[in-house]
C-alpha cells in the first residue's frame, strides 16, 4: 500500500512536471533599435513580430510567448549587454533582431554561444553568409549586397549609360556603389561620398546637374535620404534623371517625402502590393493596428516569427534538440508573405528581388510596389565560402 | 568646374551661412552675455521646426504657422530659461553642460513621444515654391535665397538693435562685464532672459525656414549645434559681428570643400585615391580652418572688447 501510494505521488510529480513543461512559455528575446533617428526602423520591426504572435493566436508553435523587447540604442556595446542578458539571465530561445549590420557582428556570438538560435530580420552581413556562416543563425531579409545589385541590374538591362552614384562615407556606404557596380557596366561619371547624417545637397545637386547622367544612384537611408529627395525634386532633377536608389525611399521614410518621391525606383524583396492572399491580410492587420504601411522591417520580423512557429510546430514546441530545432527552421515551412523562397546551406534566403516604384495609393497613403522582378531565386555569391552543407 | 558651377555653390555656401548664423547669433549671445554654456540651443532649433509642422497641420497656412511657431518656441525658451537655466547661471561651466544635456535628451525623447520618430515635412509656401534656372539642368529653389535674404535681413536688424538701441547697449555691456552692469542698477537677470528668449526664438526661426528643406527628425539640433559652436568660437565668443563673419564663412568653406576637394586632389593624385581622401578632408577642412584661427587669434576674430 505505501509502495502503491509512493508510485502514485511519483507518478503525479512526473506528470505535473511534463504538464509543466508543455506549459512552459517560450522566450524570445527582441534586440532592436528603438532610439535616435532610426527607431522608427526598429519599431517597425517590433510591430511587425507582435503582429506575427497576435495573428497566431499569441502562441509560436503552440506555446505562449513571453516577448522582451530591449533597445540597443544603436551600440554595439550596449547590445551585447543587453542580448548576453537574454541568454544568460532570462534563457530565451530565440533572439531576434537587429535592424543595422553592426549591431549584427557585435551580438553573433553572445546570442549563439549562448545556445539560442539569432534569428536577423533584416541585417545580412557577407561574413555570416560566408568564411564566418553559422549553424544557429537564420536570416529572414537578404544578403547586404543585394538590395543595391538589383538597381545596377535593372540600369545595365536598360542600357543606362552615364550613372552619378553617392553614399555616405562609412563601410555600409562602400559595400552599396560597389554592389551596384557589380553589375552596372556603363560610365559611372562620378563617384561621391557624403559624410554619414550630412542634411544639405545643395552641392552635390549642383554637381549632378553638371554632370547631366541618365540617372542617379543613391543610397541614403532615413533621415538623409528625406533630405535628398526632397531637395532633389526642388531642384528639378527629378523630370529629367532616374532616380535609383536603396533604402533611400521606402515605407518609413514615405510619409516624410510624399509628392516629392512619386515615381522613384527602389530595390526590395518584398512590397506592401505583392499580390498573395497572406501579404493582403498582413498589410491590412497592419494598418489596422499601427496606422502607417508596413515596410520591409515589418514584413521580415513577422516572417522570423512565422518561421519560428512554423519550425516549433514541427519540433511539437521542444526546443532542446537543437539538432532537430535547426532541421526545422531549415525547412522554412510557412507562407511567407514574400511568396515562396527557401533557405541556402548559409541560411540565407533564396529569393526574387524586385524593382520597386513609389505609387501614392486612393486613400492617400504612399508606398511602395512592385514594378518588374529583376532577379529570380536569387542567391548571394558568398554562399561559396561557407563550410555548411 | 565651369563658373555658373561655382556661382550656384556660393549660393548654397552662403545658404548655409545665414542658417548657421540665426543659430549662431542667439548661443554667442547666450554664452558672451551670461557667461551660460547652452547646449540645449540646437534642441530649440527642432522646436522650432517642429511647432511650425503641427501649426501649419492645425491652420494650413505657412504665415499663420511661421508667427505661431515663433511665438511658441519664445514660449519654450523662456519656460525652460524659468525652471531650469536660472538656477544654472551661477554654477560653474560643468554643471551648465551636464544640465542642458539633459535637457537635449529629455527634448529629443520628448519630441518622439508627441509627433513619433519617423521624420516629418514641411511643404514650401505656395507663393515662394517656384524656382528660377541658374545654370542649364539646374532650377534653384525661390525657398533657398528667401533663407539667405531673411538671415541678411535678421542679421540687420540685429546690428540695429545692438548698436542703435538701449537695450543693446546693455546687451554689449554685459558681454564685456556682467557685474559691474548689475552693480550700475541694471537688472540683469531680467535682461538675461531677454537675451535668452531672442536667442531661442532666433534658433527657433532657423528651424522653422529650413523645415522645407530638411526633414524634420528628432536629433535634427545636434549636429547643427557643433557648427554653431565652431562658429561661435571662430567669430569671437559674445560677438555678433563676429559670429556673422564667421557663419558665412564656415558655410562657404565647408560648401566649396565638399564640393571641390576631389577636383583639386585630382591635380595631384590618382583618381581613385583621391576619391578616398577628399571627403574626409572636406569634412575636416572646417576644423582646420577653426585651429589655423584659434592658432593666430586665440580669442576668435572679433573679441569682444574687455575678455
Amino acid at each position: 500500500m505505501k509502495r502503491l501510494s509512493t508510485l502514485l505521488a511519483v507518478a503525479a510529480v512526473t506528470l505535473s512536471a511534463s504538464a509543466a513543461a508543455a506549459q512552459e512559455r517560450l522566450k524570445i528575446g527582441l534586440i532592436t533599435t528603438l532610439s535616435g533617428p532610426p527607431a522608427a526602423l526598429g519599431q517597425q520591426q517590433r510591430n511587425g513580430l507582435q503582429l506575427a504572435i497576435k495573428s497566431l493566436g499569441g502562441k509560436l508553435g503552440g506555446r505562449e510567448v513571453d516577448l522582451i523587447v530591449q533597445d540597443d540604442e544603436l551600440k554595439p556595446d550596449v547590445a551585447v549587454s543587453k542580448v548576453k542578458a537574454f541568454v544568460e539571465r532570462d534563457k530565451v530561445d530565440f533572439v531576434v533582431g537587429p535592424v543595422f549590420s553592426n549591431i549584427l557582428v557585435a551580438i553573433m556570438k553572445p546570442a549563439t554561444d549562448g545556445g539560442a538560435f539569432l534569428v536577423s530580420p533584416n541585417a545580412g552581413t557577407s561574413n555570416f553568409a560566408g568564411k564566418d556562416c553559422n549553424a544557429n543563425f537564420f536570416v529572414t531579409s537578404y544578403q547586404n549586397d543585394q538590395n543595391h545589385e538589383v538597381l545596377g541590374k535593372y540600369a545595365q538591362d536598360k542600357g543606362m549609360k552615364k550613372v552619378f552614384i553617392m553614399a555616405p562615407n562609412y563601410q555600409a556606404g562602400k559595400d552599396s556603389l560597389s554592389g551596384f557596380k557589380r553589375y552596372f557596366k556603363g560610365e559611372v561619371v562620378d563617384e561621391v561620398y557624403v559624410p554619414l547624417n550630412q542634411l544639405d545637397y545643395s552641392a552635390e545637386l549642383a554637381r549632378i546637374a553638371a554632370a547631366q547622367p541618365e540617372a542617379v544612384f543613391v543610397f541614403l537611408p532615413g533621415g538623409m535620404g528625406v533630405n535628398f529627395v526632397k531637395q532633389f525634386r526642388q531642384a528639378g532633377l527629378a523630370d529629367k534623371v532616374t532616380f535609383l536608389s536603396a533604402f533611400t525611399v521606402d515605407e518609413s521614410t514615405l510619409p516624410a517625402q510624399q509628392d516629392a518621391a512619386l515615381g522613384f525606383f527602389g530595390g526590395a524583396n518584398w512590397a506592401p502590393n505583392l499580390d498573395n492572399p497572406q501579404n493582403k491580410a498582413f498589410v491590412a492587420a497592419y494598418e489596422k493596428e499601427y496606422g502607417h504601411v508596413p515596410g520591409s522591417y515589418a514584413f521580415q520580423a513577422y516572417d522570423a516569427g512565422q518561421l519560428i512557429d512554423a519550425a516549433l510546430k514541427a519540433t511539437g514546441g521542444k526546443t532542446d534538440d537543437k539538432n532537430a530545432l535547426r532541421a526545422a527552421l531549415m525547412k522554412a515551412d510557412f507562407k511567407s508573405l514574400r511568396g515562396a523562397f527557401r533557405f541556402n546551406t548559409n541560411h540565407y534566403p533564396i529569393q526574387d528581388f524586385y524593382l520597386v516604384k513609389v505609387a501614392k495609393r486612393p486613400d492617400g497613403k504612399y508606398q511602395t510596389e512592385i514594378a518588374q522582378k529583376v532577379f529570380e531565386n536569387y542567391s548571394d555569391p558568398h554562399v561559396k565560402d561557407c563550410k555548411m552543407k | 568646374m565651369s563658373t555658373t558651377l561655382l556661382i550656384v555653390q556660393i549660393l548654397n555656401g552662403l545658404q548655409l551661412g545665414v542658417l548657421l548664423f540665426l543659430i549662431a547669433a542667439g548661443l554667442t549671445l547666450v554664452f558672451g552675455v551670461m557667461d551660460f554654456i547652452n547646449l540645449a540651443h540646437g534642441v530649440q532649433y527642432m522646436l522650432g521646426a517642429y511647432l511650425a509642422v503641427m501649426f501649419y497641420g492645425l491652420t494650413g497656412s505657412f504665415v499663420a504657422a511661421l508667427v505661431l511657431a515663433l511665438l511658441a518656441s519664445l514660449g519654450c525658451g523662456l519656460l525652460l530659461e524659468f525652471v531650469v537655466f536660472r538656477h544654472l547661471y551661477d554654477r560653474d561651466h560643468l554643471d551648465q553642460v551636464i544640465a542642458t544635456f539633459g535637457i537635449i535628451l529629455f527634448l529629443n525623447q520628448g519630441v518622439k513621444l508627441v509627433w513619433g520618430a519617423a521624420p516629418l515635412s514641411l511643404p514650401i509656401p505656395e507663393a515662394l515654391s517656384g524656382s528660377v534656372v541658374l545654370m542649364p539642368g539646374l532650377l534653384y529653389p525661390v525657398w533657398r535665397i528667401v533663407i539667405i535674404a531673411s538671415g541678411l535681413a535678421a542679421g540687420l536688424v540685429l546690428y540695429g538693435l545692438v548698436a542703435h538701441t538701449r537695450i543693446g547697449m546693455l546687451v554689449r555691456a554685459g558681454a564685456t562685464n556682467a557685474t559691474m552692469v548689475s552693480a550700475l542698477g541694471v537688472d540683469i537677470r531680467r535682461l538675461f532672459m531677454i537675451v535668452f528668449g531672442f536667442g531661442t526664438m532666433l534658433a527657433g526661426f532657423a528651424g522653422i525656414m529650413i523645415a522645407p528643406i530638411l526633414s524634420v527628425e528628432p536629433g535634427m539640433g545636434d549636429t547643427i549645434l557643433i557648427l554653431a559652436f565652431v562658429v561661435i568660437v571662430i567669430g569671437g565668443i559674445g560677438s555678433i559681428r563676429g559670429a556673422f563673419i564667421a557663419a558665412l564663412l564656415i558655410g562657404l568653406v565647408d560648401t566649396l570643400g565638399r564640393s571641390f576637394a576631389v577636383d583639386i586632389l585630382r591635380l595631384f593624385l590618382a583618381p581613385s585615391p583621391a576619391r578616398t581622401v577628399a571627403p574626409a578632408l572636406a569634412s575636416m577642412l572646417i576644423y582646420l580652418l577653426m585651429a589655423v584661427v584659434l592658432f593666430l587669434r586665440p580669442s576668435g576674430l572679433f573679441p569682444a572688447r574687455g575678455r
